[in-house]
């Protein structure tokens, strides 16, 4: 089961990813929604399941983005495992340590990435830090936003509930 | 499950993912050389392995090699030791053999400048007991020779003969205590007598105060004494004092050095003293 809600939501990541995208000048956004849902995952499911999703959301990526199958799968695995670390060592409950940790991620997500393609001399990035650092804010802003909705949605489902049985009444 | 358990568990899983992306991309990607890079780095891997038992081999088959090396050397190093050895003792007979030949012909020498009738003798034998300075020659009466016959060495005179036998004789050497020969100093032609002390130094006795005697003069037989030919070297002097009395205290450093002797020469000419004490006895 809940593998089944893992594999949905890195598959609804996908799309929104490749949705959005085409919406957006240059075809790219400072958003990695894949990598906010490993990270999320791993915060709350532990490391092990952390790299599990991080392995089969960044196998996924590469394979749809014509790369080296295995580079964005090794990134994410990284992160996804660091992730469920910290989450299992300390309490990440708050909003702004939700955003370090999804800030870090990213960049530790751009730094694994980035630096296996040159280092596999297949690609260059130039500089780019102000790219990281947008995506690593934009990553942890969605991821906040993400962790507030999926707490907060139940009791606003339940409260709604309430008000309509109060009404036929 | 515990903690621990659990993070173990998660560590393994992690390791065992990364190396499965390691191979997928290494699979996919190409490195400088062309080769891919999941052939470049297995070859990589193995080419260390196959470095590390080749060393490993290899110094193994060094350090055996070294071992039955060196049981070989020992054995090699003994039979050059034997062969050394032979060769030492080879070098000192031909070394002995050259010195001998040297001597001979030393004495050859001598007796050919002396003008005198001689036998070569070689020394066989030294005095029994350290109070008598003596030593023994291969030749004796057989060979004509007679009591009180000078021997002589190239370097100087050595002593007298005094107990022949048959096959050898016995030599009183000059610094035997009892020995004594007439002497006479070469520069200042003062006469003397030169007796033996016992040890390795001569005594010139009877010389007069007014003789003029210094040190390093030669001293020579005189020949008056019936046994030693005139004019052979007994040594030089070595020290000059006065002894309180008409005559000089001398001491002669002799100029054989009887130690080292190997082979003399007896004279067998009579001196005239002795041709004439022979001649009134007969």
């Amino acid at each position: 089961m809940k593998a089944a809600r893992v594999v949905l939501a890195v598959a609804l990541a996908l799309a929104l990813q490749t949705t959005l995208a085409r919406f957006v000048a240059r075809g790219t956004i400072a958003v990695d929604l894949v990598l906010v849902v490993v990270v999320y995952v791993a915060l709350t499911s532990g490391p092990a399941t952390g790299l599990l999703t991080g392995t089969f959301a960044g196998l996924v990526q590469d394979a749809l983005s014509s790369s080296v199958i295995g580079i964005g799968g090794l990134a994410k695995t990284i992160v996804g495992f660091l992730a469920g670390i910290l989450g299992t060592q300390f309490i990440v409950a708050q909003s702004v340590p939700r955003f370090v940790v999804f800030f870090g991620a990213t960049v530790v997500h751009a730094v694994v990435f980035m630096g296996l393609y040159v280092l596999l001399d297949l690609r260059h990035f130039g500089v780019p830090y102000a790219a990281v650092t947008g995506q690593a804010v934009g990553n942890a802003v969605v991821g906040v936003v993400a962790f507030q909705v999926v707490e907060l949605l139940p009791g606003a489902v339940e409260r709604r509930r309430s008000q309509r049985t109060r009404l036929r009444r | 499950m515990t903690l621990l358990q659990i993070r173990q568990r998660s560590g393994y899983l992690f390791l065992g993912v990364m190396l499965g992306h390691i191979l997928l991309i290494s699979a996919q990607v190409n490195s400088r050389s062309g080769v891919p890079v999941l052939e470049a780095v297995t070859f990589g891997i193995f080419s260390e392995i196959q470095r590390g038992v080749s060393t490993a081999v290899s110094g193994t088959l060094r350090v055996w090699n070294g071992y039955v090396g060196l049981r070989h050397l020992k054995v090699e190093n003994e039979e050059l030791k034997r062969r050394l050895a032979a060769a030492e003792m080879a070098a000192q007979e031909q070394r002995a053999q050259a010195d001998r030949a040297r001597g001979l012909q030393q004495l050859l020498d001598l007796r050919d400048r002396a003008n005198l009738q001689t036998a070569a003798a070689e020394i066989i034998g030294a005095a029994a007991t350290p109070d008598f300075r003596t030593v023994t020659i291969d030749k004796g009466t057989r060979d004509g020779l007679r009591p009180d016959m000078a021997v002589i060495a190239p370097a100087g005179v050595v002593g007298r003969i005094v107990v022949p036998s048959a096959r050898a004789a016995k030599v009183q050497l000059l610094i035997d205590r009892n020995a004594a020969a007439g002497a006479i100093v070469e520069r200042s032609r003062a006469q003397g007598v030169i007796v033996g002390g016992g040890d390795e130094r001569l005594r010139m006795e009877y010389v007069s105060e007014v003789f003029d005697v210094v040190v390093g003069d030669l001293v020579m037989t005189s020949g008056i004494d019936g046994i030693y030919p005139k004019g052979f070297a007994i040594g030089r002097v070595e020290t000059v004092e006065k002894s309180g009395s008409a005559y000089k205290r001398i001491t002669v450093k002799p100029a054989v050095d009887f130690s080292a002797l190997e082979n003399v020469l007896v004279v067998v000419t009579p001196t005239a003293a002795r041709e004439a004490s022979e001649g009134s006895s007969e």
